[in-house]
């Protein structure tokens, strides 16, 4: 069963595990393009290890290869569809343990936030990267300030309990949330 | 939409005067500034552009009055506001407002982005495509979404074209660079790994033209320009692809003087074939900068009653084109798209 079917990789459950595999683009070279799926593979890897270990809910890894990450399949909720205030702000509290950990999740939405047993767990980390500087931890919660209005009608009382958690444990979170004020002015699309 | 404008575009090497009308460019007429070695100077361009301002002016003008369009048709004038060269743009903006003072008509001030994505639409059959915008100086993936276009990936240096021309010079290749290491590639044997940088949806090209350089030491320049192709055209076409899957939408358009090079081309029509999106290069003239652009866009603009007061005709050469509001399409224009499929 095939899940998502993305620019850049596929993910099907298959015997109850996740298997994402980063699709092979024949425009590319084919030495560049194992390259760049080898390299992206691994540091996805990681990356979701690391976050673990930071106190972020992510799925447990299996097995990975050249361009395949075999991962724990989640059996829960997107919390896109069952969003409310007091999950905002426990969203909060796991993106300032993330961003804590030097880590940026890229591409932070309500999809991929899954709930499994009132537990909250971050799903694909496809576009993340090691980062501590205030304008990409900016970006990463723009990002998901977007999705918020974009899907959900009580956008600013999601908003609010998002900072409230986010601040509860980060130290730099208004320096953070001053930038993404900034950043919405910009109306770059990111 | 009706109405003739007579736009002038000048915002780095290329000083261009054009006229047109909703069917068709009337007369365009160009000079071309050419740095005697190097790349450009920004302000010897600026010379350039204030000598030969009248020239191309001029021109243009009894071009157009050849094939009967006289200069009490013209509706309003168009220039190119930004993003450019500082003195450049100022230059140009002067001519522009110059003309609207003098034939009384209205000034319109147009992206110089957005102008080469609606000129595409214009001479291609794309309606609503996602544009793959690289120049000298711009490397943009552009497309619409509620009222105005959308950069979802841009560089966060240089743009490709001055990337390739920053290696060409250090490579001892004269200027531009691009169509050199085009020519050059076509002889490799083999692929040398060079810097593949995309953060996100971002792009960056400096680390790569630096590396490029340096494998110049150990390696042919045949193998050096086909390994700095790849990978560069890998990044931008990469990130065209993930614009593509994220707006859902099934167009490509190419822009931009890079976008004359063939290898890139062939890599964008086979990820639109490989997506089942369609593929569109206008021709030449309309790839580069040119004059008919700023026309054709200051139409649009003027028809929809964006135009400018003296006064606030200011140039800003850091003009993004996600600032513009589009007027000239209908509100509901992507709703409309949706329906057509």
């Amino acid at each position: 069963m095939y899940l998502t079917s993305g620019a850049e990789a596929t993910v099907k459950v298959e015997k109850g595990i996740i298997i994402k595999e980063r699709v092979p683009k024949s425009y590319r070279l084919k030495e560049l393009d194992e390259r760049i799926r080898k390299e992206r593979t691994k540091a996805e890897a990681r990356l979701l290890s690391e976050a673990r270990r930071a106190g972020v809910p992510t799925p447990i890894i299996y097995d990975i290869d050249n361009s395949t990450i075999k991962m724990q399949y989640l059996d829960g909720t997107a919390l896109r569809s069952v969003i409310d205030e007091k999950l905002s702000e426990q969203i909060g509290i796991l993106v300032a343990e993330l961003h804590m950990a030097g880590i940026i999740h890229g591409d932070l939405t309500t999809s991929n936030l899954i709930l499994v047993n009132y537990r909250i767990y971050m799903i694909d980390f496809g576009l993340s990267f090691f980062d501590s500087c205030t304008e990409a931890r900016g970006v990463d919660v723009h990002v998901l300030f977007q999705t918020f209005e974009s899907t959900h009608d009580n956008h600013e009382k999601l908003i609010e309990a998002f900072c409230r958690g986010y601040r509860q444990e980060f130290r730099q979170a208004d320096e953070v949330l001053e930038r993404v004020k900034e950043i919405e002015k910009r109306g770059r699309y990111a | 939409m009706k109405g003739t404008v007579l736009g002038i575009e000048g915002t780095a090497w290329n000083l261009s005067a054009a006229i047109v009308n909703e069917q068709d460019v009337i007369a365009e007429v160009s000079d071309m500034y050419r740095p005697p070695t190097g790349g450009i100077h920004p302000r010897e361009a600026a010379q350039h552009h204030a000598k030969y301002a009248s020239y191309v002016v001029k021109g243009v003008l009894e071009e157009a009055k050849k094939k009967g369009v006289d200069a009490s048709k013209i509706d309003a004038i168009s220039f190119s506001q930004g993003p450019g060269l500082g003195a450049c743009l100022r230059t140009v903006a002067t001519a522009a407002r110059m003309l609207a003072i003098t034939l009384d008509v209205p000034l319109v001030g147009v992206n110089h982005c957005l102008a080469h994505v609606e000129v595409g639409r214009w001479k291609t059959p794309a309606t609503d495509p996602v544009t793959l915008y690289v120049s000298g100086a711009n490397s943009q993936v552009l497309a619409y979404r509620m009222g105005r276009y959308r950069v979802f990936g841009e560089t966060l240096d240089i743009g490709l074209g001055n990337a390739f021309d920053k290696f060409a010079r250090n490579a001892g290749l004269g200027h531009p660079g691009g169509p050199q290491i085009e020519q050059f590639a076509k002889g490799a044997s083999k692929y040398i790994p060079l810097p593949y940088v995309v953060k996100g949806m971002d792009l960056s090209f400096s680390g790569l033209s630096t590396a490029a350089t340096e494998a110049l030491k150990n390696n042919s320049m045949k193998d050096v320009c086909y390994s700095y192709q790849e990978t560069a055209f890998a990044m931008v076409v990469e990130v065209t692809e993930r614009a593509l899957a994220h707006t859902g939408k099934n167009e490509v358009l190419l822009a931009g003087g890079v976008g004359a090079n063939m290898r890139l081309r062939e890599m964008l029509d086979i990820m639109c074939t490989e997506r089942g999106a369609s593929f569109y290069v206008p021709e030449k003239r309309f790839m580069g900068d040119n004059g008919a652009m700023i026309a054709y866009l200051g139409l649009l603009m003027y028809d929809s009653g964006n135009i400018l007061d003296i006064e606030n005709s200011h140039v800003n050469p850091n003009f993004r084109p996600d600032d513009v509001d589009v007027t000239w399409l209908p509100k509901d224009f992507e709703e409309r798209r949706e329906t057509c499929i």
